[in-house]
């Protein structure tokens, strides 16, 4: 047998082998496929039913980045951020049992968030299968509710086909998370290996044909408007279809509203972008969605968090709405007139039948409204001279500071509000969050993906006290992997949103909210990263340019009003014009 | 209004896809009430017959998350008017019966046949709507009905002649 190299393979040698087309293992051939792929940093976590492929890893480590995360979940919130801030899709790595489980949250996330993913796991030898086996789990079961696709791979001959149609239909369409579930029998079986990248799958059809007669009836309708309205979800920046959208937007003087994943698709300076939509959105878009006569939905899926009771949502409007995915058309708000179109596609043919137009005394009652929620709610919340520190504070600082060009990654909470409605984004996919699921602890492990996805941006990571001890473990990723992200903690002692609930809803009955927190700055030191913590108005601004300023990983801990509330604010499941300022 | 409804799903052959299938009726609350499924004329391409009771509204939701999945080809909701349809009854019955009555003008008058004969018990096979299957066990009983078995709704779609136009051009394309 041939004695194995301790050392890596040199980038050289390790192309020379790429070229070839040898007889190799099944491990190997996962490598190979992902290079093939275009994958160069992946996320993950070794363990007894992997190891053949991270064995077959260390021969590549010039060609690919692998990152050790401290917790597999980890492994899939920074492929998500990787893949949001970059536009590729992330990969992430886990061993059965337990390691696959532990992606469980990050593949639901992924999914509920349109994010391509491809997670490889380990599995036992197909010998067990079936057998409650050592670490052995129904990883395809438990993941197929909630992943675009899932394979279990028994074969090694199978796995360049698998691996091939997973990233296919991860990044086509409506994009997903895939898992490739792959038995350690078939990692270490040999085979001649061969790849043939995917590019049709005769029972799936990601991208539909663009009917014209759904674009000039659309185009008729917007036409017509008196009052139109277009709100700006995911699907736009998913589609690279915001240069079409504004154009769209601007020749016929529509207002633009975004939810919470459509954010940065429009810069939040452009004249005819008027804010968020949703329960805790901006006032002016959430009323007069019960005012417009046509609203035009780009790639969005009327959420719960967007429509409130939905019987009331949008009464007087003819409803366009273009989506790519058929399940989502009529699902919750039924739709005059469907474009089962890309976002992108769909726009561009309906911005040559769509006439120019202005809307003057309509774009008029958004500025009144702004006015109304800036003099009660925004200012104050911008600008506080006396009391605690408050949250929209810090975040219009790090907004001014970073030029609004900071790739910003929030978690979930009352931080995640404040930031998307005071965060004045400039550039498309600098927005990243966990929104359809609301996965607490998502962005420490987030930030650290988007930072390697594009190292070239500065990427901030906005996080609640209680988000921040999900997944506090990362901090050993981010110091490890030398990854320069900035992290600030924005801490009330409280979990804030849960706690604004129980004030507001729950007669101030503050069951299990209030938090007894360590010192996070010493924390961050254990880990070799330095910090600081403010508590002073005075000191805010020289500690973000402090951050700013720093070479590397920064911990910035802000201590923040104890019990601050998000307004604007519709009550669950209530009409969003009942939107409450206070 | 709830109501029995049949649905049709045309997919490719993957294990689990029945799993993907019957998930996203689980997580509507609907109960399935049975569930045919055979390869279709077209090597490869599985169909699926199920019948639920719910509504319109929400079985074409469900439909369309249906169709969302990778293997599906197409799925289809049907009215009762829309289909013709059949199930497949077994009976098992002693076989002392057959000397005592008038069973086997029973069974020709039913339309039903004799599958099989052995000492002990004999099997009838009889096809029709569900109320005729059961209709004809409460015939069948006064002669010693030893044991019963149904098979879930077969059903040919009255318009579906363009999809399977399409389906067989299915057959010229590789899987995948």
């Amino acid at each position: 047998m041939q004695q194995k190299d301790v050392l890596p393979m040199k980038a050289e040698e390790a192309d020379k082998r790429l070229a070839a087309k040898p007889v190799i293992s099944g491990a190997e051939a996962v490598i190979r496929s992902l290079i093939a792929e275009g994958v160069d940093t992946i996320f993950g976590y070794p363990g007894g039913a992997i190891m053949p492929i991270y064995d077959a890893l260390y021969d590549f480590q010039d060609k690919v980045h692998h990152i050790l995360v401290r917790h597999e979940q980890g492994a899939t919130h920074a492929a998500q951020g990787y893949a949001r801030s970059s536009g590729r899709t992330g990969v992430a790595f886990a061993t059965s049992g337990p390691g696959a489980t532990n992606l469980v949250t990050g593949l639901a996330d992924a999914y509920m968030d349109s994010t391509p993913m491809v997670c490889i796991t380990g599995q036992v030898g197909a010998a067990l299968l079936g057998t409650d086996a050592f670490q052995e789990t129904d990883v395809i079961g438990i993941t197929m509710p909630i992943t675009k696709w899932n394979i279990q791979v028994t074969r090694q001959e199978d796995i360049p086909g698998a691996i091939a149609k997973a990233f296919y239909i991860a990044r086509s369409g409506r994009p997903g998370p895939v898992l490739v579930d792959i038995t350690k029998n078939a990692q270490f079986g040999e085979f001649e290996y061969e790849y043939i990248p995917c590019t049709a799958i005769r029972s799936y059809q990601p991208v539909p044909q663009l009917n014209q007669d759904a674009v000039t009836a659309a185009a008729a309708v917007i036409n017509e408007a008196k009052k139109p309205f277009l709100l700006v979800g995911h699907g736009v920046l998913l589609s690279g279809a915001e240069k079409a959208l504004i154009a769209l937007a601007e020749k016929a003087q529509i207002p633009m509203a975004s939810t919470l994943l459509g954010l940065s698709a429009v810069p939040v300076d452009h004249p005819l972008y008027v804010g968020m939509l949703g329960m805790h959105g901006n006032y002016g878009p959430n009323v007069l969605t019960g005012e417009c006569d046509t609203l035009i939905a780009v790639g969005m899926r009327f959420d719960d968090r967007v429509t409130g009771d939905v019987e009331s949502y949008a009464n007087k409007a003819k409803v366009i709405h273009i989506e790519i995915d058929a399940a989502e058309i009529n699902k919750i708000i039924k739709a005059d007139v469907a474009l089962h179109a890309d976002a992108k596609t769909a726009l561009e043919a309906l911005l040559e039948e769509v006439n120019p137009a202005s809307h003057e005394e309509w774009l008029a009652e958004f500025q009144a409204a702004h006015q109304k929620e800036y003099d009660k709610v925004q200012h104050r919340e911008l600008y506080p001279e006396a009391g605690e520190l408050k949250m929209a504070e810090v975040i219009r600082l790090i907004s001014e500071k970073t030029k609004g060009e900071a790739v910003l990654v929030t978690d979930v909470g009352q931080h995640q509000m404040v930031a998307s409605r005071y965060y004045r984004f400039k550039n498309p996919n600098t927005n990243i969050t966990s929104g359809g699921m609301g996965t607490m602890g998502f962005s420490l492990p987030a930030a650290m993906g988007a930072k390697m996805g594009t190292p070239e941006k500065e990427v901030v990571a906005i996080i609640g006290d209680g988000c921040f001890q999900m997944t506090l473990q990362e901090l050993g990723t981010i110091y490890q992997s030398k990854i320069g992200v900035k992290i600030v903690i924005l801490n009330n002692n409280f979990l804030g949103m849960v706690r604004q609930w129980q004030q507001l809803f729950f007669d101030k009955r503050y069951s299990s909210t209030e938090m007894v927190n360590p010192d996070f700055v010493q924390i961050a030191k254990g880990f070799y990263i330095p910090g600081k913590k403010i508590t002073a108005r005075e000191d805010i601004s020289a500690a973000i340019d402090e951050m700013l300023a720093h070479n590397g990983a920064y911990l910035l801990e802000v201590v923040v009003e104890k019990e601050d509330n998000v307004f604007p604010m519709v009550p669950a499941g209530a009409p969003i014009a009942n939107i409450r300022l206070e | 209004m709830q109501k029995e409804y049949t649905v049709t799903v045309y997919t490719e052959d993957r294990i689990g896809i029945t799993n993907r299938i019957t998930i996203i009726f689980t997580r509507r609350g609907i109960n399935i009430t049975s569930l045919t499924t055979a390869e279709t004329e077209i090597p490869g391409v599985y169909k699926f017959i199920i019948t639920v009771m719910s509504t319109r509204e929400k079985l074409d939701k469900v439909v369309g998350q249906i169709e969302r999945l990778i293997e599906i080809h197409r799925a289809f909701v049907h009215e009762e008017e829309e289909v013709v349809y059949q199930e497949l009854a077994l009976y098992k019955i002693s076989t002392r019966s057959l000397d005592t009555g008038d069973i086997e003008r029973l069974i020709r008058e039913n339309q039903a046949r004799i599958l099989t004969i052995t000492a002990d018990y004999f099997v009838i096979e009889k096809t029709g709507h569900q109320q005729e299957l059961t209709d004809f066990i409460k015939k069948l009983e006064p002669y010693g009905l030893i044991e019963y078995s149904k098979s879930g709704r077969v059903a040919i779609v009255k318009w579906s002649r363009r999809f399977h136009e399409h389906l067989k051009e299915l057959q010229a394309v590789p899987e995948s």
